[in-house]
């Protein structure tokens, strides 16, 4: 499998990554190469093989629903780069 | 001073020979001197090590000290702490300050221990050799030509070169093990879930698990001690006892069955590395053990499997860092695309960029199936492969990494290259298993480590037989000439 520029480009787009034109030919030969290794697997037999998401198959713990945080958004918003108002500010989103 | 174990230190602090502020500023002292050279620290915390030796001396005054109170060490700058920046060796979070501690980084201030600051690292964990972080390479201190593993590699070199009694690390495909290897220390990565997670910014989370990284098994017990246990904070944390690992670091080897699999010493394998390895197996026959050849057929897909989960993992986690709340954002983004792409685009390096492509496309419409859901099936027969071989052993043995140190710079360009250096560590990762590295010899004056796979929570068995290779040899009791 080879991937080109277009694929290249998709895959930036879809990860939100904006990268240099001049860097897409490295990044096509990088992921076609690694793609490549990885192409090794599609020749292993797994039929009947149930996937294996985490290595200690366990299931998710339930707690209480109680309130057990407090209020830091003052804290967590000092890290912020823009806030106003309690609020994350971003771009305009709706006209 | 900065020869000693934690034992002798914990003795010397308790006797009163010595303070844990004088300790402290031993320590801090040799960081001032060697750390522009080795870059092992990306942060020093002067003042907050400071702050926290004077407290410990307190306790130790009034007799209320534990048994590392006192005693220093280095965080990886991939666990939170709170009003010290984490970075992650990341551009992205070069202005990072966390709000909160990581649940390791809490216990083992509850400890008494005493923070010199934040190792180096490949940037979000992502390499081999630690030169993907935005802050630069790090040296080896056995050859300042040569890497110091990665991604713990600030670590390695800190407590190679003796900055730090003992470092933590985390261990994704080998993160502790194969610095360990590479540095001449002991590395031991736990049970996938025996060490919270809770704020140690996530890599692969299937995979992340923290460890100690120190000079002997004796060391390592004693900080793992401290890091490991329940955390209701992380989701996969398990609730188990645990025991205290220095307990039975004596206890007798005698009728220990040791695996040898036949996949680790094949093609790839240095002929130097494999002979100083298999010397340091035969050692174990001196001391009561049986040796035995297995077999782990699908060894081969560990790293091809690997590098789909890892990046899927990372693809998905590092979504977070988008420019918003926390971390870099753009200058004067057009719109919130713009804001992401770029923010994004200048934040990660090259290597983080690429495995969140690599993750991105594996996961995407039309390629899910074919890629991540065939990696996790490969990734189950990885995994039965380990339970059919501990039927028949207690322990596997084989080489941590299939080389010693590189040259800096030798696989910078060629990602699958560099990949393959975690050969024989990425299968743990796989199937959830702890793996220690520990000093097995030297080959051209640069450190080999042997590898001791373990069944699941088996930890203290594998400090047992660690330690005990210790009691009988002192290659890791050697350091680096310049940093004696």
């Amino acid at each position: 499998m080879s991937l080109d520029k277009t694929d290249v480009e998709k895959i930036a787009h879809l990860a939100r990554l904006a990268i240099d034109d001049a860097d897409i030919p490295n990044y096509a030969r990088d992921l076609t190469t690694i793609f490549g290794l990885v192409e090794q697997l599609s020749s292993v037999d797994t039929d009947n093989i149930s996937p294996m998401a985490h290595p200690l198959d366990a299931v998710q713990r339930l707690r209480p629903d109680q309130v057990s945080e407090t209020d830091q958004r003052e804290q967590f918003q000092a890290i912020a780069p823009k806030t106003e108002a309690g609020v994350y500010l971003v771009p305009q989103v709706i006209e | 001073m900065h020869t000693k174990s934690l034992n002798e230190l914990s003795t010397a602090l308790h006797n009163g020979d010595i303070s844990s502020v004088e300790l402290t500023q031993h320590y801090l002292d040799r960081i001032n001197t060697y750390n522009n050279e080795l870059n092992a620290y990306i942060t020093v915390a002067e003042d907050h090590a400071l702050t926290q030796a004077r407290a410990a001396d307190v306790q130790l005054q009034q007799k209320t000290a534990g048994k590392l109170t006192g005693i220093p060490l280095a965080h990886k700058d991939i666990f939170c702490t709170e009003g010290l920046r984490t970075s992650c060796a990341s551009k992205m979070l070069d202005n990072f300050i966390a709000p909160y501690n990581a649940t390791v980084v809490e216990k083992i201030n509850q400890a008494g221990m005493v923070t010199l600051g934040k190792t180096n690292m490949d940037e979000f964990a992502m390499g081999s050799s630690n030169e993907t972080s935005f802050y630069g390479q790090v040296q080896n201190p056995w050859d300042n030509q040569a890497v110091p593993g990665g991604s713990s590699g600030g670590s390695a070199a800190a407590v190679a070169a003796n900055l730090a009694p003992i470092a933590t690390g985390t261990d994704t495909g080998g993160s502790i093990r194969q610095p360990a290897s590479l540095c001449n220390l002991t590395g031991l990565k736990p049970t996938y879930g025996r060490i919270s997670r809770y704020g140690m910014i996530a890599f692969a989370s299937s995979l992340d698990q923290a460890g100690p990284m120190a000079r002997s098994a004796e060391d390592a017990a004693l900080l793992l001690n401290e890091m490991a246990g329940f955390d209701p904070r992380d989701s996969t944390s398990v609730e188990q006892d645990v025991p205290d690992y220095t307990a039975s670091l004596n206890n007798s080897l005698e009728g220990l069955k040791i695996g040898l699999p036949r996949q680790y010493f094949g093609e790839g394998l240095d002929p130097e590395v494999a002979a100083t390895v298999e010397a340091a197996i035969k050692t174990y026959e001196s001391l009561g053990a049986t040796i035995k050849e297995i077999t782990l057929p699908n060894s081969h897909l560990a790293v091809p499997t690997y590098y789909v989960v890892a990046p899927a993992e990372c693809s998905s986690n590092l979504s977070r860092m988008d420019g918003v709340r926390f971390g870099h954002r753009c200058e004067d983004p057009k719109d919130l695309l713009d804001l992401y792409q770029r923010s994004r685009g200048e934040g990660f390096g090259e290597e983080v960029k690429r495995r969140i492509m690599i993750g991105t496309y594996a996961l995407s419409a039309g390629y899910y199936d074919a890629y991540y859901l065939k990696a996790q099936q490969c990734r189950r027969l990885i995994s039965d492969d380990f339970t059919q071989a501990f039927n028949d052993v207690d322990v596997i043995m084989g080489p941590t990494a299939p080389t010693t140190a590189f040259k800096l710079g030798d696989k910078k360009d060629d990602p699958v290259a560099m990949y393959l250096a975690d050969i024989y560590t990425i299968s743990t990762n796989l199937a959830g298993l702890p793996g220690v590295s520990i000093p097995a010899g030297f080959v051209n004056n640069m450190p080999v480590g042997l590898q001791i796979i373990g069944n699941y929570f088996d930890e203290a068995r594998l400090l047992n037989v660690a330690h005990r290779y210790q009691q009988i040899t002192d290659w890791h009791q050697q350091s680096p000439e310049p940093f004696k």
